[in-house]
């Protein structure tokens, strides 16, 4: 089961349809079996292919272990107290007036304080060694890191509700498909549009926030090949759930393979390109660019993709000197406009219904850049074409909303 | 034409008929649901000619009893909505996998979400324990009243129109899709241009008006109004948890109402305080928040603890183990509580110090914690342990809290949480320690308290019933979640495409049907019990061998509560009382004093729910009149000088001459 | 009131219940419930005073304190609501000797400072629009704005119970139910005054001068 997080392709779909009744059933009467076969399932935080996440991982583990040397106790005094102290069991002491001992009051304070204190160590140094923004040190727990290795650098970009990778050192751009080599030191630079995710490979590292106009980092490495997926663990908005990409990790000859196969078959990243991209859709298929255009990633944390707009670095220099009074000022003022293109374009915001389009505050309308759902009571997605109207078909639509990215990349 | 459309916004904001969402079966269906029990609630109310004792006797009311009391309603009826949203969130999820979409897309799931948490949290959970400690505290403590009547009948209706505000956005228009906390970006003016983040803002400010002055209300009835001898340290448990809660309110709501006119402010007038561009920063909103949000948690759960507390002590007939280390726990929580608010965003990316350092102060509360937790279990160490219905709850809420906590102190190691934090683990681990902490505990107090309240215990089949129903549903239901977080699973999906997981949603959906059985018994509980009332009855006022004040008088207390202000000598002082032979005074009977009913408190709410809908729907002319009224009604209010009456001694003697008549009967 | 805390020796059943009326002890619960009512708004002023800590210096590329503030206009606002502070501590004195005229008259003194105060306000944001800082120009000038204003409708709102209690004390005299609201009033206002000084310090002072 070590691929179940993949998403099944059409056929074993329709077989998983086909089963589903037996599926409905199975847990219900294989409840108690199914917890024992908790190993056969596919715990990626448990299974981790990189080092960071397997660091986390023992993370868990040991601090979940140092806990249990007293919740396991505390529980099990509980129901015996419970049990032997009722009060139909006449055999036991019975001592209204005893409320107080200082052994016990120490005892009590001091069991948990002493398990703390380990656990506050470990902490301490758990998350010094697993700072994300840490460059790494090992390749894992048997090899140092090589001295000439140069890491990875890739620059994550959450976009609605999609996420663009870019590759500096290849000048290659990849669209919900993160590939990297195995063994290779990663550097990740996280960023985002418009609003804020977060950035989570389980296989790979932790996850960390990526926010608009700012940039966290993530360093990590892939230990083994793995066909995984990595996705955005903080809502953000209607498109949310379908807002996850491929993670690989490949030897360094298939990654070679990979970046040649993007710049010989991508198309180009341009600022047009961009903009295109930059508009709200979701379930976005696999897309791989050649090129993209340059300083494109610190126009993104910038928020300044669109022609005429001012950079955050260039306003946050400005106001390091004190700010910009007159009318030089106000020419600025409408250079830094970002959120509001979206009402000001007669575009929807992500997500949301408003007054820029004339659309009511309630729902009955898709968001856009929602793939119509024809069961969700809509007018106006059920009405104009009645043949999308049956989920259940499956195979009909081209653009159908329900195609996972992979079947259309890969 | 076009002054026609301005004549309507003019008059109607942005509200037209479309937005009354006819296109929703779900939520017609709800909307029909509800009309035929509002229109058999009243048709019943006009049929027993209930309407004048309603308004009398209960909405006017400034009795802290009623007012605890319907705190705790309005908390049932709160539950029963919040509980559907969960309904329809493990519905959506079990079946929504690969081509199925299930039954709710992105934008009706995701106000599910969020109406779940924020009814759960501000209109369940907080009602319920404001009512409790509404209901006990001034009892405990040997008070006629609370320090403010007025004001906790003021603070009452607020909650209710804040509470009301979510319930409209059902049906006229839409609720929040930004999450239960409303982050920005997201929910600024440009990413969520609706109306549901503006019905989220005011229902939470109408209410924290409510709750704010609730906090400073019990705060000065505790300092100010315990009985002579009752000294803090003699406090019973509940008291002090309830002083450290209210010290938490007033502490941390504040900042909440702050920060949510911040956010108001970019919405409505474009400022810039969490907007991306021009300055603007969200990540201050994500501190701020959560220096409300975590105390908050506390506010939660140091009420449960008080119960749990009492509880222990009376079905163990013993006294409480190490009552000062329970004190000093809670002083130690409550101090705590507001250095640890970072720990909810580790992964925002804080250095290593900054993390290490809210990590380490939220594994240090579990200290004291744990040491509450081994008071308890040494006070049932020698006693003789009666396991009534309360008492299982506590024994229920020890060993599912101790696990919650676990895997709360796992989540407060930030390389820890960088894998867990925002999956399923997370949601597991707050319902673990929110139901089996929170919930149980308000259930446990409900039945504890009930006879206190209204004379006759609780149907005990019943109760079993729905402990045993809302345990095993409990753990069906988010045992699951724990794997699925392990197993990488993000929260707020509206579908997976890994067809493998669907079992274990099957599983916790199941576990949500339970913990509906759970609930069909709660309600059946109070059918039952109401119909068995003499049965049940309880003449004595003291049907669990209590050990605080709130039993040395009748059930249900008279509106005076005591006929003498009584007089502490001891921790336990009804206890200490019936051990030393206390006779009860049966003449030399006095006029009490006695706050008057008003309903000033009911129309300035009425008026705030009328503000907020219009500020919600851009109705400028119907805000400002309300807002105008609103003032005006207090001012009015104000010059109101005679406020309070005597209750004369015949009345009282005439009282406690039946209850003397029903202490023989039992 | 009979007051037995512990039993005296040898007596077997303590005293359980105190047998006269004790009167009611709202005056002491007012005056600690506005007094905490005081500091949940002292929180909020805090959350304002945080936030413009953060957002202090994201002018936007726009104008900041140097180009705004116009430090003797301030001054003399200042002056104002430290005046009706004064004054406002002579109505309390007057009322204390139970001089209704008197205390009438200071009240309507600090009125009158209030109402400067606020009009000086008022003035003050009109010259920032006319200078081209609106609150939604930055975040530096939202959360200046939200701060001043902030206090600003305190004060207003302050003004407004003045009025009211004068029309009560006018109606009611000088009544133990009035002397407490005056009293509040008193806290009040002096918090006002409090936090002004913060702001003054906080946002003209540093604002200009660093």
């Amino acid at each position: 089961m070590s691929s179940s997080t993949l998403r099944p392709d059409r056929t074993t779909l329709a077989d998983t349809r086909r089963r589903s009744l037996l599926r409905r059933c199975v847990p219900l009467i294989a409840l108690p079996p199914l917890m024992t076969l908790l190993g056969g399932c596919n715990l990626v935080v448990m299974q981790p292919a990189g080092f960071i996440a397997e660091q986390q991982r023992n993370l868990v583990l040991a601090s979940t272990g140092l806990m249990l040397l007293i919740i396991v106790p505390v529980i099990a005094c509980t129901l015996f107290f419970a049990w032997h102290f009722r009060a139909t069991n006449e055999d036991a002491v019975y001592d209204p007036e005893w409320h107080h001992s200082t052994q016990l009051e120490v005892l009590i304070w001091t069991a948990p304080l002493l398990i703390i204190i380990a656990l506050g160590a470990l902490t301490w140094i758990g998350t010094h060694t697993l700072d994300p923004f840490r460059p790494l040190t090992r390749l894992d727990a048997k090899r140092e890191l090589p001295a000439n290795v140069e890491p990875l650098q890739v620059e994550a970009i959450a976009m609605d509700w999609k996420w663009l990778f870019l590759y500096p050192q290849y000048g290659i751009a990849t669209v919900n498909e993160l590939a990297i080599p195995v063994d290779r030191p990663v550097t990740f630079k996280i960023t985002a549009t418009d609003v804020m995710n977060t950035f989570y490979v389980p296989t790979l590292a932790g996850m960390i926030y990526a926010m608009p106009g700012m940039e966290t980092k993530l360093h990590a490495v892939v230990n083994k090949a793995v066909d995984s997926e990595g996705r955005s663990a903080h809502y953000s908005g209607a498109g949310f759930s379908n807002m996850f990409f491929k993670f690989r990790g490949v030897a360094d000859k298939d990654f070679d393979a990979w970046v040649a196969k993007t710049k010989a078959e991508g198309s180009d990243l341009n600022q047009d390109a961009y903009l295109k991209l930059s508009e709200p859709t979701e379930s976005e298929p696999a897309r791989y660019y050649k090129s993209y255009a340059e300083g494109l990633y610190g126009k993104i944390v910038g928020l300044c993709t669109r022609p005429g707009q001012m950079c955050m670095s260039e306003m946050m220099a400005i106001d390091a000197r004190g700010g910009q009074s007159g009318p030089e000022g106000e020419e600025n003022y409408k250079r830094l406009q970002y959120d509001n293109h979206f009402a000001r374009e007669g575009h929807e915001a992500p997500g949301a219904t408003g007054p820029a389009s004339g659309t009511g505050p309630h729902g009955q309308t898709q968001p856009e850049g929602m793939k119509p759902r024809p069961d969700m009571g809509n007018p106006d997605s059920r009405a104009p074409e009645p043949d999308k109207a049956k989920p259940e078909t499956g195979s009909g639509s081209p653009d159908g909303g329900q195609i996972a990215p992979k079947q259309i990349s890969q | 034409m076009f002054d026609n459309v301005n004549l309507q916004q003019l008059i109607f904001g942005r509200f037209t008929l479309d937005q009354i969402p006819y296109h929703e079966p779900i939520l017609i269906g709800t909307f029909a649901g509800v009309a035929v029990v509002g229109l058999a609630v009243l048709a019943t109310i006009t049929y027993f000619r209930f309407w004048g004792p309603l308004w009398r006797d209960w909405v006017t009311s400034i009795d802290h009893k009623k007012i605890g009391i319907m705190y705790c309603i309005f908390a049932l009826i709160m539950l029963l909505r919040g509980f559907a949203d969960a309904l329809m969130m493990r519905a959506q999820q079990s079946i929504a996998f690969g081509d199925q979409q299930g039954f709710l897309p992105p934008h009706h799931y995701d106000q599910i979400f969020t109406a779940h948490g924020m009814i759960m949290i501000f209109f369940v959970a907080m009602p319920f324990v404001t009512g409790l400690m509404n209901f006990a505290v001034p009892l405990q403590i040997g008070a006629r009243d609370v320090a403010f009547p007025f004001l906790n009948n003021f603070s009452f209706w607020m909650t209710v129109s804040g509470g009301m505000l979510v319930m409209v956005s059902l049906f006229i228009g839409e609720f929040s899709r930004a999450t239960w906390l409303a982050y920005p970006p997201l929910s600024g003016a440009a990413m969520s241009p609706g109306v549901g983040v503006d019905y989220y803002i005011w229902a939470l400010q109408i209410a924290g008006v409510g709750t704010t002055l609730s906090g400073i209300n019990l705060i000065a009835t505790i300092v100010k109004m315990r009985a002579p001898g009752l000294t803090m340290m003699k406090l019973p448990i509940f008291v002090w948890s309830s002083l450290c809660t209210n010290i938490l309110i007033v502490a941390a709501f504040p900042i909440l109402t702050a920060v949510l006119v911040l956010l108001s402010l970019d919405r409505y007038l474009g400022f810039h305080f969490f907007t991306n561009d021009l300055g603007g920063n969200s990540m201050l909103y994500f501190n701020l928040i959560w220096i409300w949000g975590h105390p908050e948690v506390y506010i939660l759960i140091l009420p449960a603890f008080g119960v749990f507390s009492e509880i222990t002590s009376t079905f163990c007939g013993k006294r409480l183990f190490g009552y000062t280390s329970m004190v000093y726990a809670l002083v130690v929580i409550t101090i705590l509580a507001y250095l640890v608010w970072l720990h909810h965003f580790f992964t925002m990316g804080s250095g290593a110090d900054v993390n290490s350092f809210f990590g380490i102060t939220t594994m240090i509360i579990s200290i004291p914690t744990g040491a509450k937790i081994f008071n308890w279990m040494f006070t049932m160490y020698r006693g003789r342990i009666r396991f009534e219905v309360p008492m299982m709850w506590v024994v229920a809420f020890i060993v599912t809290f101790v696990i919650g906590g676990m895997t709360g102190v796992l989540l407060a190691v930030p390389p820890a949480d960088f894998v867990l934090h925002n999956s399923l683990f997370l949601i597991a681990h707050f319902h673990n320690v929110i139901i089996g902490g929170v919930l149980f505990g308000m259930f446990a107090g409900v039945t504890f308290w009930f006879p206190k309240a209204f004379g006759f215990k609780l149907d005990e089949f019943w109760g079993k019933m729905s402990l045993g129903f809302w345990v095993t549903g409990f753990y069906v239901a988010f045992m699951p979640l724990y794997v699925l977080g392990l197993m990488g699973v993000t929260r707020r999906m509206q579908h997976f495409d890994d067809p493998s997981l669907q079992p274990w949603f099957m599983v916790a959906a199941f576990g949500a049907v339970l913990i509906a059985c759970g609930i069909g018994s709660q309600i059946m509980m109070f059918v039952v019990s109401i119909r068995r009332r003499e049965e049940l009855r309880d003449l004595t006022g003291d049907p669990w061998g209590g050990r605080t004040l709130e039993w040395s008088t009748s059930s249900p207390p008279p509106d005076y509560n005591f006929a003498f202000t009584p007089v502490v000598h001891d921790s336990d002082a009804w206890w200490d009382m019936k051990a030393r032979g206390f006779s009860r005074p049966t003449g030399g009977y006095q006029p009490i004093h006695m706050p008057k009913n008003t309903a000033t408190g009911a129309i300035l709410a009425a008026l705030s729910f009328i503000c907020g809908f219009a500020m919600v729907w851009y109705i400028w002319w119907l805000a400002a009149l309300s807002f105008v009224a609103l003032i005006v009604t207090a001012i009015v209010h104000t010059f109101n000088y005679d406020r309070e009456y005597y209750i004369p001694a015949e009345t009282v003697s005439r009282e406690e001459a039946k209850r003397m008549r029903e202490l023989e009967l039992a | 009131m009979m007051h037995t805390d512990t039993a005296p020796p040898g007596t077997a059943a303590p005293v359980f219940y105190v047998t006269d009326e004790e009167g009611h002890h709202s005056e002491g619960s007012t005056m600690l419930g506005f007094w905490l009512y005081l500091m949940s708004d002292c929180l909020i002023f805090a959350t304002l005073f945080a936030t413009y800590g953060v957002l202090g210096r994201n002018y936007a590329a726009g104008p900041s304190q140097k180009d705004l503030f116009d430090l003797t206009g301030i001054a003399v606002n200042t002056a104002m609501l430290l005046f009706s502070s004064i004054t406002y501590g002579f109505a309390m004195l007057e009322m204390d000797k139970d001089n209704q005229r008197r205390t009438q008259l200071w009240l309507a003194v600090t009125g009158l400072f209030g109402v400067a105060f606020v009009a000086l306000e008022i003035r003050e944001f009109v010259h920032l629009f006319h200078e081209g800082a609106p609150p939604w120009r930055s975040a530096f000038l939202s959360s200046f704005y939200t701060l001043v204003s902030t206090h600003g409708l305190h004060v207003s709102f302050g003004i407004l119970w003045l009025v009211t209690l004068m029309i009560q004390v006018q109606k009611y005299g000088l009544v133990a139910a009035n002397k407490r609201r005056l009293m509040c009033l008193s806290m009040f206002w002096h918090f006002l005054d409090l936090i002004w000084i913060g702001v003054f310090t906080v946002v003209y002072l540093i604002g200009v001068l660093e």
